[in-house]
């Protein structure tokens, strides 16, 4: 009886719904809003004096397109881990991108370990990087965490740390389009390492964030056949 | 597809487009596929855990979240892998929740003695007096009171009661501990 009543109620509550898209169209969909908005972001803030010369560094360029490419696959890695039985593999193509990003940071140290030494490798404390990129990447986490919501909880801990990464990776994107802090050693330990924090306390609440829900209307509707 | 390797082509393609007319809305196509999977779940459910006692329970749960998620079906994509990801999701969470309970009750041969007289009872005897239980909880606002029957009588999580309520998890916590403390001073009120 039990049985009946419960596909009874959920046939009745059987709304039409639109499929969610691929998720690499929604990671798209969310990249382009957030980069309207870090974009804005770094404008206010003020883009660096030098950046024209500093795109032109093979470094610097390298850093900021594996920043934004880590934002934009790690997304695409989050909506996949909301679609079940979507390939394990689509989570982790985030890890290619992740590692270029460490690589270009690798070289700008050992630059600037060639050019100044061991001293002026660890000259520089940037604390402020840690709110600032949390500051920045809550309007974009938000946004995610909404688009993250429709898809089904199966991940929730990956799927958290996934947007997290996205949102903050983009935040430290921005921080290089407007601060002039070229120390390797330091945008490698406040800025990056303020990504990796962040990403890993986010993915720790996966389980708050992200649950399964029975909707109100569903369950009063059970109640009335039951009775 | 291992769990179920009776599952014919025919009736993955049967089932895909029962489940694309479901998403567009046709609630007989729908009632017709949820029929069909009940028992497919149900010998899922009980290959994994022979012994389990709440097996209908999980069974309709994974339902409740095949119907919450139902716009996660991707029509490109074979319908048998996505019902089975999310059947072992909820199938897992449930002996996690099966775990955790059991860990929190003792199996006792023999049931202690109770008495109906007061003078007869230890101190914390006559507090678990249930009809002085019965009146205090009966005094507590109907938000606390909610709180407390789903998590200290049904003994539902906090995470499950606000699910079912719709309210936080912070404020069950604060309403049960409110309601614990309303009915501890209306207790001791009338000891």
């Amino acid at each position: 009886m039990l049985k009946e009543d419960l596909i009874l109620t959920l046939t009745e509550n059987c709304a039409p719904v639109r499929p969610l898209a691929h998720p690499a169209w929604r990671a798209l969909v969310w990249f382009a809003v957030s980069l309207c908005y870090v974009a804005v972001v770094a404008v206010v803030m003020g883009i660096r004096p030098d950046f024209l010369a500093k795109i032109a560094d093979p470094q610097f360029a390298t850093e900021l397109a594996a920043a934004f490419l880590t934002s934009i696959v790690a997304a695409a890695g989050a909506f996949s881990a909301g679609c079940p039985a979507r390939p394990v593999w689509e989570r982790f193509i985030f890890v290619f991108f992740f590692l270029i990003w460490a690589g270009a940071l690798a070289v700008g140290c050992w630059r600037d370990v060639e050019a100044f030494g061991l001293t002026g490798l660890l000259s520089h404390s940037d604390i402020y990087c840690l709110p600032t990129i949390l500051a920045i990447s809550i309007p974009t986490a938000l946004l995610i965490l909404a688009m993250v919501k429709r898809g089904a909880p199966i991940a929730p801990f990956v799927t958290i740390g996934l947007a997290a990464l996205a949102s903050t990776a983009l935040a430290a994107a921005a921080l290089r389009l407007s601060f002039r802090q070229d120390a390797a050693a330091s945008v490698c330990i406040w800025q990056f390492g303020s990504v990796v924090l962040l990403t890993g306390i986010a993915s720790l609440f996966g389980r708050v964030l992200l649950h399964w829900t029975m909707r109100e209307e569903l369950i009063a509707s059970f109640q009335a056949h039951r009775r | 597809m291992g769990e179920l390797g009776d599952t014919s082509n025919d009736r993955e393609s049967r089932w895909r487009a029962l489940m694309a007319s479901a998403q567009d809305g046709d609630h007989a196509a729908y009632g017709e596929l949820l029929s069909d999977l009940f028992p497919v779940l149900r010998r899922f459910v009980l290959r994994r855990w022979p012994n389990a006692h709440d097996t209908e329970d999980v069974v309709q749960e994974i339902l409740v979240s095949i119907h919450t998620v139902r716009q996660t079906y991707d029509r490109q994509r074979a319908f048998t892998p996505w019902l089975m990801t999310i059947a072992a999701r909820r199938a897992a969470d449930a002996a996690r929740r099966r775990y955790a309970r059991g860990a929190n009750e003792t199996t006792v041969d023999v049931l202690p003695e109770t008495f109906y007289g007061d003078g007869a009872k230890s101190e914390q005897e006559t507090s678990d007096d249930q009809e002085a239980i019965r009146r205090a909880m009966a005094g507590l606002p109907a938000s606390q009171r909610q709180a407390i029957e789903l998590v200290k009588i049904q003994g539902l999580s906090l995470e499950e009661a606000s699910q079912v309520t719709g309210k936080s998890v912070g404020s069950l916590k604060v309403g049960v501990h409110r309601a614990i403390k309303a009915m501890r001073q209306a207790l001791e009120r009338n000891c």
